[in-house]
């Protein structure tokens, strides 16, 4: 009898599990399904996977040049993006986990309500100020105005996976005779790499949906995917499938990255604070 | 953990806040600067004090937007708080499902927004899309250029369809920090699943729990790219929201001085919920568990 319960109580929940994940991945099952079909077909009878199917979409963002570099640029400020905020962040996370000084804690929460501010608030000063240092249009730009929320964030969780570490490490590591950059790089870091690992998914992740600040930076030499995309509508409509084959591919980045930190994420999300 | 006081500490915050201060506090400024200002031309301005502030408190519209905001956030916050923790519950432990359904329940977090925006644009069509054709096959006039109604539960659809996972796997790295040792002990005094869930799980979920309210609070209030793509914050007005009302004011009618002010009280009232928040929790953690919190 507790048997039994027991069998249909795992079924029930395992159902329940199958159905929000048909939830996640039906409507994302449509963009695909949508890729894969010419316009005609997705505006004619509606269907459930591609009757005849079709990589024309996908042909025509490849060997589109105003179409691929769109990624190439989104990925190039994505990249650079990790590394200024990586570089300025580790530094910053180890001095907060590891010493008091003077305002440290007003510092921290300062710091965390720059995550808070909308983006729409910094539109209008950024356009000015890039455009008057003569960054505008440029990856580095992007890359600069999404440290306003990346680096916060960076700290935030590195701080919270080097708090983890004994501080006993540090200090035999300096007894040993380290100097303080060689012991951060070859002792430091390498105990802290799966922290490092998620921060770097997080910081990927924030700058790489990130869509306002992207867009209004740029014009065309270092337009983001996101604004490229916009093109679809022309005066005689929305090119369809091109669109849903162009958000198909800004997905395949993310699944990558996800992939590789799959073992981490878990306590990633709980900011290293579990 | 016992911190060595040393001032030279500040050495290794100062270039990130080198950074932070040349993408954060210099725009800041420049708001400020405009919120007080009447601006002509680039030679032309006069001081104004206050008048933007008051003006934006008392413009209808801006209200509006605030109140359509809010409700939409403790709509979404109220809907994606249990799901996500019951997702979290449901989700597998160990094994190969663990992983697939991990990175599954994790992808619309890495989709860009608009692209978001989009998924649903062509999902929710009425000619096209799987969900409006499916509504309007059994007989629901589904319309959301139309219906402020239908164009409001599908944002809100979307949102918990995009942002569930980041409370689910906020509280399923909490439930994996849980010692194996508690459930044996609840075993042994027989408890029921929901004792198992009130007096093990939910306090241990506690403090990731804050985490994910507070984001997506904050997140929810700066939606911009995903109505704006799907409806274009209509039909009518209905579905505009605050950043958009923004964006609007300071890019398409460059009115800089208002949309300054504008921003400020925008910026202020999402620190000042926050904050509130935030103490509330931290204070109710103090009265539950005497002698300070076990985070």
């Amino acid at each position: 009898m507790a048997e039994v319960t027991r069998k249909g109580f795992v079924l029930r929940r395992t159902l329940l599990m199958a159905a929000y994940l048909v939830f996640v991945l039906l409507p994302i099952y449509w963009l695909v399904n949508m890729s894969l079909q010419s316009n005609s077909e997705i505006l004619g009878e509606l269907t459930l996977w591609p009757q005849q199917l079709t990589w024309a979409n996908y042909a025509r963002i490849f060997t589109d040049s105003s179409w691929y570099m769109g990624y190439v640029n989104s990925i190039i400020y994505v990249l650079m993006n990790m590394a200024i905020s990586m570089a300025v962040a580790l530094p910053a996370a180890y001095a907060f986990s590891r010493y008091s000084f003077i305002g440290d804690k007003h510092l921290f929460f300062w710091l965390l309500t720059n995550m808070m501010a909308p983006p729409a608030v910094f539109l209008l000063p950024y356009f000015q100020l890039y455009y008057t240092v003569g960054l505008f249009d440029t990856h580095i730009a992007v890359a600069l105005a999404h440290c306003l929320f990346n680096i916060p964030l960076a700290v935030w969780i590195l701080e919270g996976f080097m708090s983890s570490v004994p501080r006993e490490i540090d200090e035999t590591a300096f007894i040993d005779g380290y100097s303080f950059p060689r012991f951060f790089v070859r002792v430091f870091l390498p105990l802290i790499r799966s922290g490092i690992g998620v921060t770097l998914f997080f910081l990927f992740m924030f700058s790489w949906v990130e869509l306002l600040l992207a867009r209004t930076l740029t014009s065309t030499e270092a337009q983001p995917i996101a604004s490229v995309m916009t093109r679809t509508q022309t005066a005689s409509g929305i090119d369809w499938g091109t669109l849903a084959a162009a958000g198909v591919l800004t997905i395949v980045p993310g699944i990558l990255v996800v992939f590789f930190v799959r073992h981490h994420i878990a306590r990633g999300f709980a900011l290293g604070r579990t | 953990m016992n911190k060595v006081r040393n001032n030279r500490a500040w050495w290794l915050i100062l270039p990130m806040l080198a950074l932070v201060a040349f993408s954060a506090i210099i725009p800041l400024m420049t708001v400020v600067n405009y919120s007080v200002q009447d601006v002509f031309d680039p030679h032309t301005r006069f001081f104004t004090g206050t008048e933007w502030f008051v003006q934006m408190l008392n413009d209808p519209s801006l209200q509006a937007a605030l109140l359509r905001q809010f409700g939409f956030s403790l709509t979404i916050l109220a809907i994606e708080v249990p799901l996500g923790i019951g997702i979290a519950l449901l989700m597998p432990k160990r094994g190969w499902q663990a992983s697939a359904v991990l990175i599954l329940v994790t992808l619309p977090l890495l989709i860009p927004w608009n692209v978001v925006g989009s998924i649903w644009q062509i999902f929710t069509r009425g000619d096209i899309g799987l969900m409006g054709w499916s509504l309007r096959e059994v007989g629901y006039a589904y319309n959301i250029t139309s219906s402020p109604l239908d164009a409001w539960l599908t944002i809100v659809l979307m949102d918990v369809w995009h942002w569930t996972s980041l409370i689910a796997l906020l509280c399923y790295s909490g439930l994996r920090a849980i010692p194996e040792a508690y459930y044996q002990a609840a075993r042994i005094d027989r408890a029921s699943r929901w004792a198992i869930f009130r007096y093990i799980q939910l306090p241990k979920l506690t403090n990731v729990l804050v985490i994910g309210v507070l984001l997506r609070f904050m997140h929810s209030f700066m939606i911009y790219a995903e109505p704006f793509v799907l409806t274009g914050g209509g039909p009518g007005n209905s579905t505009t929201f605050l950043s958009q009302s923004l964006a609007v004011m300071a890019t398409a009618q460059f009115d800089v001085g208002p949309a300054a002010a504008f921003s400020l009280i925008y910026f202020l009232i999402i620190l000042l919920v926050c904050w509130v928040f935030y103490t509330l929790i931290m204070n109710m953690q103090k009265d539950r568990v005497p002698g300070g919190d076990h985070g």
